[in-house]
């Protein structure tokens, strides 16, 4: 896969969906595609959060920590992004995301996703329009379930 | 050290100067014979004078009994000569002139040998001396001495030295002498016109002295003033990070612009005085004959004086100003170097340098230490006579381990100093077993006690060299036959008063870390590493080292098999994809365009990875493959790529640094190609523009890079090139590059990259660890990892241990102090860098070790004192309390308030 499709595959996640292609060809350009064997993990529950990943090829799990073991909540695949709310928040990671097939990922680390941001302004409008977006669908879910009480 | 060059000089050079002064006094006959001769052959070999018809001879060299005349009332002949015609005599009298042309030669060089060796010796005396008080300085003076100037000192300052030496005697003798026959001469043709020219001489030598009187002055504050230069770089070198972090670089400058300003105002006096002297020099030099040729020839005029006299001479005084002038420019030399010796060895006499007796070779280290150490009113005074240590009594047994606590200041480090034998009580008494510590001799200092501080130094050279430090207190086995100094080296060295230590000898006492010899040392070395926990430093160390097989072949042929070995560890936890190795007939995607084509490990700079693009071997192949243009067209579209995507950054963001291919200097440049490239295709662009097209592609990996540049079809053709690149290498240059072989050692690459026999594939999660591990595996079961780490043992610890974190710094020093086994260890705070567990844990090792063997301790934390037998608690200098840890924290006490405080 050439950086021209990975750039391809950034356009279809709504954060990066309006971004200029060139800014995205150097975010990735910067980054490391990082393939991981199925069972292997991203990154675990607790951890500090240094990197966001973009699946590229394949699905990965998303698992809690529950008391009787590990509890698979989700699971991503092509064109969706993961681990973004632990570098934004600087929060640790509240799941265990590990590989479910052969996983390939684009990993944006923390320093060049606020790099970019510092540097193209019209980026972080982006992202915050994106967040602003999820807030009010949770809100808004939020609203119904105190209605439906 | 003898204050007087003179005396200095011919203390230790009588015999040579005698021996010079002789041999100049042979060679004046000679020397007056080759004045002679000329005359003699124009007169009669020429011109034929007593040749009076043709078929005449003349005896040649007929030799008259010197001053016979004047002994015997009548010449006697003591050789009849050989009775030559005309043109034989010419030819005779010229070979003679030839000969004596070659004996004068002889004597000249025999004379400037003699002069020269006799003032390199005398240098070399000199400067042993002066190093020598440098390892005889105390402590505390050696630390307020400027290391960069004592260099300059010992370098350049006594270097004019060495040239004058040899003239020291020789020259005013041999000035004097010349200068006085001339001066008699003179005397004698006219009495009155020789007084003339003799108040003149002394009006010259009384004059210019004192002229020269201030520029002497000068030059002794020029020497001091350059010196303080070399200490002021020094500092500055020294102190690089503050300087640079405090913004004080202009500062710097304005010290140094107005340093350099007074040495310049003070070398240009010096100038100007110089000149002026010269000139009234050469004036009065000139008064003489003006005198002459005014007054002695009114007194010809008059008749008073026959015109011949008067020509003689002026004749003679021809001969007298250049030795006159040579004579007092050899006292301004004289006054010169006896400044500048003066002006250094004032710097190295001290009252209280360390005996030689003490650091003496032939001293033993003795039993080993037994008894007590007894400290009764021990003080030390600093230089301004402030106590450090104040009158502090303990009595404490030299097997006892005693922990020294207190806050920085309280005189716990001087307290170590002493008892390391570094430092000289001011007052009181330290004795160890009823020896007072001050007076034992080095030997025992140095080998039974071990001392290790917070900032131990570390020398350039290996780790090994630097653990093995501790061992060479002197020469224990002579050096194999071809390394020793030959007789005559010693011979010279013994002439100039150097010791006669073979630098090249076994230095190293194995019996004292516990080993046998250089064969088993090693592991004594390896298990003070894993005491000090430094295995794992060096064992990484000795991954990133590389080794030469001809010398170790079956090093090399075990990491060959540790080679296999991974490949199948890693086949067989399905992690081939991990490594790509190299094969000679693929491409491999995980390294750049350069290593590529290269295959292999680059031996010569041209041929380093950054430098290929420029390789003119590279070229060519790459112009017969074919490959020019798409390279050219490659670095076009990363051109492109790179225009595209760091158009918006601002110059100096660090993206450029860490992932662009061009500069953001260049990329202005780039743009305008791109343009070009975009309107008329690369046909329409220039040389220069090609040439840096050209060269982007070099440090190109696919794997990394995803540009798309290098396809299947592409890949073919670059391991094309990489076989005719190698072909016309091996025929061209075969040292320049040690290629990949599948089966070899390759010499020039790291053990790890001969392990690996591969690169790491660009973007598998977990790839370091994963391969990290394996490999740490398969050494171990092949046995290797000693050989790895003995390789890690030849690390380069670089100018003072840089190249070492701090902590591998301390542990290290802490390592060589362990491994000469001594009976008691002083640490002042040894391993305060490292964090607490680490340092409990080494402390507790070490003490666990040394059971029976005596340890003092000076703690950073006080709580570790627990570990210790006794503390000590030491504050503004007095020992405030003493006991076990037990007893000093059963009850209220100062040791209680220091732990609290941490």
């Amino acid at each position: 896969m050439s950086i021209d499709q990975e750039v391809e595959i950034l356009r279809r996640i709504p954060i990066f969906a309006k971004i200029d292609p060139a800014k995205l060809k150097l975010m990735a350009f910067a980054s490391e595609r990082v393939t991981y064997k199925p069972g292997q993990a991203l990154f675990r529950q607790g951890e500090r959060g240094e990197a966001a990943f973009i699946v590229l090829e394949g699905t990965a799990d998303v698992l809690i920590e529950a008391s009787d073991g590990p509890l698979r909540v989700a699971s991503l695949s092509e064109n969706e992004i993961i681990g973004e709310i632990a570098i934004l928040c600087d929060i640790p990671r509240t799941a265990t995301v590990q590989a479910a097939t052969e996983l390939v990922t684009l990993r944006i680390t923390a320093d060049l996703f606020f790099r970019m941001i510092m540097d193209f302004p019209e980026m972080g409008v982006e992202v915050m329009r994106v967040l602003a977006h999820r807030l009010e669908q949770t809100t808004a879910q939020l609203r119904q379930v105190q209605a439906a009480r | 050290m003898e204050p007087n060059i003179f005396k200095y000089v011919w203390r230790h050079s009588r015999s040579e100067q005698v021996a010079i002064l002789l041999i100049v006094l042979a060679s004046l006959p000679f020397y007056y014979l080759s004045l002679n001769l000329p005359k003699q052959i124009v007169n009669e070999g020429i011109q034929g004078q007593g040749f009076d018809q043709p078929g005449a001879t003349q005896p040649f060299f007929a030799f008259d009994l010197p001053f016979g005349e004047a002994v015997f009332g009548h010449a006697v002949r003591l050789f009849d000569g050989i009775d030559l015609t005309q043109p034989d005599m010419l030819l005779a009298l010229s070979f003679s002139f030839l000969g004596l042309v070659l004996v004068n030669g002889i004597f000249k060089l025999v004379i400037n040998t003699r002069k020269g060796r006799l003032g390199e010796r005398l240098l070399r005396r000199l400067r042993f001396e002066l190093s020598d008080r440098i390892l005889r300085f105390p402590l505390p003076h050696l630390r307020r001495v400027k290391p960069s100037e004592m260099a300059t000192m010992i370098k350049d300052e006594v270097e004019p030295l060495g040239g004058f030496i040899g003239d020291a005697f020789a020259t005013p003798l041999f000035l004097g002498g010349q200068a006085a026959t001339a001066m008699l001469f003179i005397m004698v043709q006219s009495f009155w016109l020789g007084l003339v020219a003799a108040a003149v001489v002394l009006l010259q030598s009384y004059l210019i002295p004192r002229l020269r009187r201030r520029i002497l002055e000068l030059g002794r504050e020029r020497q001091l003033t350059a010196r303080q230069l070399a200490g002021r770089i020094g500092e500055i070198i020294d102190g690089g990070v503050e300087v640079q972090a405090h913004d004080a670089t202009n500062y710097e400058r304005a010290d140094l612009a107005a340093r350099l300003g007074r040495i310049f105002h003070i070398r240009f006096e010096i100038y100007q005085r110089k000149f002026f002297v010269k000139f009234v020099n050469n004036l009065l030099a000139q008064l003489t004959p003006f005198m002459f040729y005014a007054g002695g020839g009114l007194l010809a005029i008059s008749g008073r004086l026959d015109i011949g006299a008067l020509v003689a001479v002026i004749a003679a005084y021809k001969d007298l100003p250049s030795p006159i002038k040579e004579l007092i420019d050899w006292d301004q030399q004289r006054l010169d170097v006896q400044i500048k010796y003066e002006q250094v060895i004032d710097q190295f006499q001290l009252p209280q340098l360390i005996d030689p007796a003490r650091q003496s070779v032939d001293n033993d280290p003795g039993p080993p230490l037994a008894g007590d150490i007894v400290a009764s009113a021990l003080t030390l005074l600093d230089e301004n006579d402030q106590p450090l240590v104040r009158s502090v009594n303990f009595t404490a047994g030299v097997t006892d381990h005693l922990a020294v606590v207190g806050q920085s200041g309280s005189g716990m480090e001087q307290l170590t100093y002493m008892l390391a034998g570094l430092v000289a009580p001011s007052s009181g008494a330290l004795r160890i077993g009823g020896r007072d510590v001050e007076r034992l001799p080095s030997a025992v200092t140095g080998r039974r006690i071990a001392y290790v501080g917070a900032n131990a130094y570390h020398f350039v050279g290996s780790l090994r060299d630097n653990l093995l430090y501790g061992l060479k207190h002197r020469p224990l086995r002579p050096p194999a036959s071809e390394q020793a100094l030959s007789p005559a080296a010693l011979a010279e060295a013994r002439r100039a008063g150097n010791p006669e230590f073979d630098i090249h000898a076994d230095w190293v006492d194995y019996a004292a870390a516990g080993a046998t010899g250089a064969d088993d040392i090693t592991e004594h070395l390896i298990e003070m590493l894993a005491v000090v926990e430094l295995k794992d430093d060096v064992y990484r160390f000795g991954l990133t080292g590389t080794i030469d097989p001809s010398r170790r072949p079956e090093a090399a042929e075990g990491i060959l098999r540790a080679r296999a070995a991974l490949m199948d560890r890693l086949d067989d936890g399905g992690h081939e994809d991990l490594v790509v190795h190299f094969e000679a007939d693929s491409y491999n995607h995980n390294a750049s365009i350069a290593e590529n084509l290269l295959f292999g490990t680059p031996r010569v700079p041209s041929f380093a990875s950054g430098a290929l693009a420029r390789n003119a071997t590279v070229a060519t192949v790459l112009r017969e493959e074919g490959l020019l243009e798409d390279f050219v067209q490659m670095g076009v579209t990363i051109a492109k790529t790179m225009v595209e995507i760091f158009a918006d950054l601002p110059p100096g963001h660090p993206f450029f640094e860490q992932f662009s291919f061009i500069g953001d200097d260049d990329l202005p440049e780039f743009r305008a190609i791109v343009a070009r490239v975009d309107k008329a295709g690369t046909a329409a662009l220039d040389p220069a523009a090609r040439q840096l097209l050209l060269g982007l592609p070099f440090s190109y990996v696919e794997a990394r890079h995803r540009l798309g540049l290098v396809d299947d079809a592409m890949a073919q053709r670059l391991v094309a090139a990489r076989h005719r690149l190698s072909e016309r290498l091996e025929r061209e240059s075969p040292n320049a590059v040690a290629f990949y072989r599948a089966d070899a050692y390759n010499a020039a690459a790291s053990l790890q990259d001969n392990i690996l026999f591969g690169r790491l594939a660009f973007g598998q999660a977990g790839a370091e660890q994963v391969i990290g591990d394996a490999l740490a595996e398969v050494l171990d079961d092949l046995r290797l990892r000693e050989t790895v780490i003995e390789v890690g043992l030849d690390f380069n610890v670089g100018i003072g241990g840089s190249r070492l974190n701090a902590v591998q710094r301390q542990k290290l020093a802490l390592a060589r102090a362990l491994l000469k086994r001594p009976d008691l260890l002083v640490a002042n705070e040894a391993i305060s860098v490292l964090d607490g567990a680490g340092q409990n844990r080494l402390v507790e090792r070490i003490l666990d070790r040394r059971r029976g063997q005596g340890v003092i301790w000076t703690l950073q934390r006080p709580e570790m004192a627990a570990l210790f037998d006794s503390i000590l608690v030491m504050r503004d200098g007095r020992l405030v309390e003493q006991g076990s840890y037990d007893e000093l924290t059963g009850r209220d006490s100062a040791f209680k308030g220091l732990v609290a405080a941490e």
